[in-house]
Formats: structure tokens, C-alpha cells, sequence
């Protein structure tokens, strides 16, 4: 595999705390990656990288809400760049945080920037942080960021939040996201079967047990679960025992590169 | 210009915050059938006109401090 000649930048903020495992997840696949700082993105053209991540933490206190003050910070700094990396069908990624931060900055669910946004992820239902196992199932593969999985699989990943229940704006714009196929994950019950909101499966209350969605060109995605947490195997509950070489998470850095390898 | 603007949940919306607020009240004792939880910010603006003042924190609510999806907002003039 020859995936170093692609570029990925992984940008952080002040609480950000997953940069580091998100970066090296990415190398182990053979990504360059670069952490970069809000402070000093300006200085950086993003049409010089193929992958854009924004990775979990608590960027600015969550202060007024989580991933808000990040979200609209991106909007002020980075607009127009962000809105041709988008078009040319460059790849996003929002992780936890970084899922708020595009829903706030109103990159999801729609295609480009919107002001306002339409979606939200909201305080959880059990009123707590919940940092636990779930199971997610795949609901569409034929995206980048789930290629090397099949339709249907049951991918087990962390989720480590308060603010994670999705919402969208309406009726409508849910059943656009259904129609749309842009729903990638939902949580779902250790045998594949639907949730239905029952907790702790449905670990904060996400309508339609939402767990991850992309862009309506499927090249922007967010997730709550932590997939840079369930990469290696030594991560995953059983590392004690014998665990196998890769967890979960894995499937979604090696799907971004398959579709990187495949079409760029 | 000092400015008040109050964001909650829109009505109807699963609080969960306010719910779990409550239910610890009535532990205490008191008589509290609901609570619902919002954010208070005060603002020092700098204009002097009342009328630019609530449109630009009418603005900032939809920028920043509320989103549309879940949340409602009020603001207030304080003081000139």
C-alpha cells in the first residue's frame, strides 16, 4: 500500500484531546498527517490536503454549546476554503466534537456551508456523560468513510460525550436524510438489531438511534463514536486477553484510504 | 449598552437537565412539578441606539448563542 502520498491535516483548538490517536491512526494507514492549531490554520493552503479531520475534545469548554464556539470560529477563519475543499469532493471528517463542531458550523448535513444550522446534538437524555461501548451498524457503504465494510455490519466503538443526541430541525429533514441515504451508522443492539432508543444501546437518545451521518455528496462526515479509540487491538476491552490485531474502528481510517487510493 | 439575552429549549423539548434538577428538589422537599434549564448572557454592546442593539443580539442569537433547531431566545435592554 502506497497511501503516502496523501495528505491529511488534523486540525485542534484549545481542548482538543484526540488529535494525537486520530493522527496516529491515520500514519499506521500510511497518511501524512498534520496537527495544526486554529491559531495559525490561515497560514495553511487546505487544498494541498485530501482529508480534513476534526477530532474529539472539548474545544473552547463546550462553552454556549459544545462545538459551537469551534464551529462558527471555522466559519469566520476558513469559509471560502472550506467551501471549494467541499465542492472539489475533498474529504471531511468530524469525530465526536468534531461532529458538533460541523453540525454548529452548519457543513452538515447539507452540501457546502449553511448559517444556520439544521441539525444539533443535544444534551443526552440520561442528563450524564456517557463514555461506553455501543454497537453501530453500517446503513450505507458506498461512501469514503465506509467502503471496507459491508452493509448491515455491527461495528462495536466507543462514545464518550454529554452532548451527543442528534435532532434534526424537522420532520422533513429527517426523512431527507433517510431518502438521501446519508445516515452511515445507527446505534443498534450487540446482535444488529434496531435499538429503538432503548439505552444504554442508544447511548443518549439520537432520533432514529442516529449515530453518524454524511454530507448529502457523501465527501463530509460525523460520528459520534470514537473510531481513532478502537483502532488497534490493544485498545479494545479484551486487550488483556487475547485481542485481535485491529478493532472497529480501523474499517473507517482504511475505507477513507481505499476511496482515496481508488479515486485520487 | 447592556443587554440581557436568555436562551432555553424550545417548549416541548426533552430537558434533561431541568428534569434531573427538578427530581433533586423534590428530594429535598420542595413542591416542584418542572424545571427548565437556559443560559443567561449579559452583554456590554457598543452602541447607543436600542434599536441596533436588539438587532445586532437579535443576530448574535442566530449566530451563535441559540440554535434554531432546539432552542428559543428573549433579550432585554438593561441599561442605555
Amino acid at each position: 500500500m502506497n497511501a503516502n502520498r496523501f495528505k491529511a491535516l488534523v486540525l485542534r483548538t484549545g481542548g482538543t484531546n484526540c488529535d494525537l490517536e486520530t493522527k496516529v491512526a491515520l500514519e499506521e494507514l500510511g497518511v501524512k498527517t498534520e496537527i495544526v492549531h486554529m491559531n495559525s490554520v490561515e497560514k495553511k493552503n487546505l487544498l494541498e490536503y485530501h482529508l480534513i479531520v476534526f477530532p474529539g475534545g472539548f474545544s473552547y469548554g463546550d462553552y454556549v454549546r459544545a462545538g459551537a464556539v469551534w464551529g462558527k470560529r471555522v466559519l469566520a477563519k476558513l469559509r471560502t476554503q472550506l467551501e471549494k475543499f467541499i465542492e472539489e469532493g475533498r474529504l471531511i471528517l468530524g469525530i465526536c466534537n468534531g461532529f458538533q463542531v460541523l453540525a454548529e458550523a452548519g457543513v452538515l448535513p447539507g452540501n457546502g456551508v449553511s448559517e444556520t444550522p439544521s441539525i444539533a446534538l443535544a444534551n443526552n437524555s440520561s442528563a450524564k456523560y456517557e463514555c461506553r461501548w455501543v454497537w453501530i451498524r453500517v446503513e450505507n457503504n458506498e461512501t469514503p468513510f465506509t467502503t471496507a465494510m459491508r452493509k448491515g455490519e455491527v461495528l462495536r466503538i466507543p462514545v464518550g460525550h454529554a452532548e451527543g443526541r442528534f435532532l434534526t430541525g424537522s420532520e422533513e429533514i429527517l426523512n431527507e436524510l433517510k431518502r438521501n441515504e446519508q445516515i452511515l451508522f445507527r446505534y443498534v443492539l450487540p446482535n444488529g438489531d434496531d435499538a429503538n432508543g432503548l439505552y444504554p444501546y442508544n447511548p443518549n437518545g439520537s432520533t432514529y438511534d442516529i449515530a453518524g451521518i454524511c454530507s448529502k455528496k457523501g465527501n463530509v462526515m460525523g460520528m459520534m463514536p470514537h473510531p481513532e479509540r478502537a483502532f488497534f487491538g490493544w485498545q479494545l476491552p479484551e486487550w488483556s486477553g487475547r485481542p485481535p490485531e485491529r478493532g472497529d474502528g480501523w474499517k473507517i481510517f482504511k475505507s477513507i484510504v481505499d476511496y482515496l487510493e481508488s479515486y485520487r | 449598552m447592556r443587554m440581557k439575552v436568555e436562551v432555553r429549549l424550545k417548549p416541548g423539548h426533552f430537558d434533561p437537565e431541568g428534569d434531573v434538577t427538578a427530581k433533586s428538589l423534590r428530594d429535598l422537599g420542595f413542591p416542584v412539578s418542572t424545571v427548565k434549564v437556559g443560559k443567561v448572557y449579559i452583554l456590554e454592546v457598543e452602541v447607543s441606539d436600542r434599536k441596533e442593539a436588539l438587532k445586532l443580539a437579535e443576530d448574535m442569537c442566530k449566530k451563535l448563542l441559540a440554535n434554531p433547531v432546539k432552542d428559543d431566545y428573549s433579550i432585554e435592554v438593561l441599561s442605555p
